[in-house]
């Protein structure tokens, strides 16, 4: 039995500036932040359009300003990171195993990012850029 | 120990996060970047067009993804980012989370139910 | 090889006397191949007899000697001074109580690796008898990975969910029950569920990666859990399907 055991106290809110990985996992995290104020902006986006020209017009024009393209640079910051770090992750999450074999992380994580080349590409063509 | 309903939440953050990895970025570049920036030619994302697109069932189930998933993935990453940064108070971000994501779908619903 | 005088700031507490752990600075000469457990021997054998930590094998395989250096969790006996600045500092491993100097309460972690029911629930118990039960390669091949963990606990003072709820499963019961759940012997998922499909099992994992990061045996922990929320939601949901198990 424990004499007079001694617990050390952790910081709820500091916890994390104490190691890099830590850092970057927190960064990771707020990357969410950002994707749901986009998925905002397409959500009063898709209001606008359901409200006649005018208002999608109107929409148009305010996605056009500096502070409005400043935000989707930080998101697209973000976007990246979160698919980065989600793609990296993926062979541990969901192994496969061949056989005898694991299939090499590389690979599939190779594999995802070429499937995301794909649909990057496949919009931006269907957009017309 | 009973089981966790958490799967319910999680499997949502799951395949939101899975769908964001893979079209959020090109997304943002598309609406938020290429329009300001000038590099798409005027017609691209008309009214007209985009009319046609959300009025096609499977243009509406597209948009109605590109809100729902990631709306529902960051409202879970965001409980969880709260918790990280020291809130405790669980219950309550539960429910403002996950009712941002839920204004998010009706939002999205009414507008693309509505054209 | 010339010896390099190292510094090391050792964490001590008498749970007798003090009301709080200090730090108190050593000089040891170290030769090139020293690791930081060897310098922690010296101390004790030199320089200070009361300074009370645990070891056994110095070679990485019985995960006596974890312990905080310079900040990490890491196994004394493979940290090499080289490696390390002149001034090191030795901790006790973060996130369990301190028993005494480097020495921490491991209690809750012994209960929880048998919460999980780490051993093997076949589907009918075989009779000596009867023979062995049969394993291909690659059914060993599948959980094998799982079974190198030697319970240093390393993980747990890297996670940072363990440090702010005690009552995490924590990275390497999981682990351990992933072992089982993976292995073509074993039927005892659903045995294991109420543990391990807990709030405080799986779910309190934000899967940081710090437990696989820390670990010496690259069990990869944060692995097994991702993968026991796939597996725990696929059977949540095919529970309410008729004729699913639940």
């Amino acid at each position: 039995m424990s004499r007079n055991p001694y617990i050390r106290p952790v910081s709820d809110t500091t916890w994390w500036t104490a190691q890099p990985r830590y850092i970057r996992y927190m960064a990771r995290e707020v990357s969410c932040i950002l994707i749901g104020a986009y998925t905002g902006v397409v959500t009063f986006g898709l209001f606008h359009l359901s409200q006649g020209a005018a208002a999608w017009n109107g929409f148009l024009e305010t996605l056009q300003s500096p502070l409005s393209i400043a935000f989707h640079l930080l998101a697209l910051a973000f976007a990246l990171y979160h698919t980065t770090t989600w793609f990296n992750v993926t062979p541990k999450a969901m192994p496969l195993q061949l056989g005898e074999t694991q299939v090499p992380g590389g690979v599939i994580i190779g594999a995802h990012y070429a499937g995301w080349a794909v649909v990057s590409i496949v919009v931006l063509f269907l957009v017309g850029a | 120990m009973a089981r966790s309903n958490k799967p319910i939440v999680w499997s949502l953050f799951a395949a939101g996060g899975t769908f964001a990895a893979f079209v959020t970025p090109v997304m943002i570049v598309v609406t938020g970047l290429a329009l300001g920036l000038g590099l798409l030619p005027p017609e691209a994302l008309s009214y007209e067009r985009m009319l046609a697109f959300v009025q096609n069932p499977i243009g509406k189930g597209v948009a109605f993804l590109v809100v729902f998933l990631p709306a529902w993935h960051a409202a879970h990453r965001l409980r969880i980012t709260a918790h990280d940064f020291g809130i405790r108070a669980d219950g309550a971000v539960a429910t403002i989370c996950y009712s941002l994501a839920a204004m998010m779908t009706l939002l999205a619903a009414y507008a693309l139910l509505s054209v | 090889m010339s010896d390099r005088n190292v510094e090391l700031e050792i964490m001590r507490y008498d749970p007798d006397t003090d009301q709080a752990p200090s730090f108190k600075t050593y000089t040891v000469p170290c030769p090139e191949d020293w690791v930081v457990l060897d310098a922690i021997n010296y101390v004790k054998d030199q320089l200070d007899r009361t300074l009370s930590y645990r070891w056994s094998c110095h070679m990485a395989v019985c995960g006596s000697c974890g312990m905080m250096i310079n900040g990490e969790p890491t196994l004394a006996c493979k940290a090499f001074l080289r490696d390390l600045p002149d001034r090191i500092k030795v901790e006790p491993l973060a996130n369990f109580p301190i028993e005494r100097d480097l020495v921490v309460v491991m209690d809750d972690f012994m209960d929880k690796l048998g919460s999980v029911k780490p051993y093997l629930i076949p589907k009918e118990q075989k009779a000596v008898e009867d023979g062995s039960y049969l394993q291909s390669p690659a059914q060993l091949k599948k959980f094998k990975q799982y079974t190198l963990c030697i319970n240093c606990t390393l993980c747990y003072a890297a996670c940072p969910q363990y440090a702010h709820q005690e009552a995490f499963v924590g990275p390497a019961a999981l682990a351990l029950a992933h072992r089982y759940n993976l292995d073509s012997r074993d039927v005892g998922r659903s045995a294991r569920e109420d543990v391990v499909a807990s709030n405080p099992g799986i779910w309190e994992c934000s899967f940081v990666g710090a437990c696989s990061d820390v670990c010496p045996e690259h069990v990869d922990p944060a692995g097994a859990i991702q993968q026991t929320k796939i597996a725990s939601t696929m059977d949540y949901f095919t529970g309410f399907l008729p004729g699913g198990k639940s």
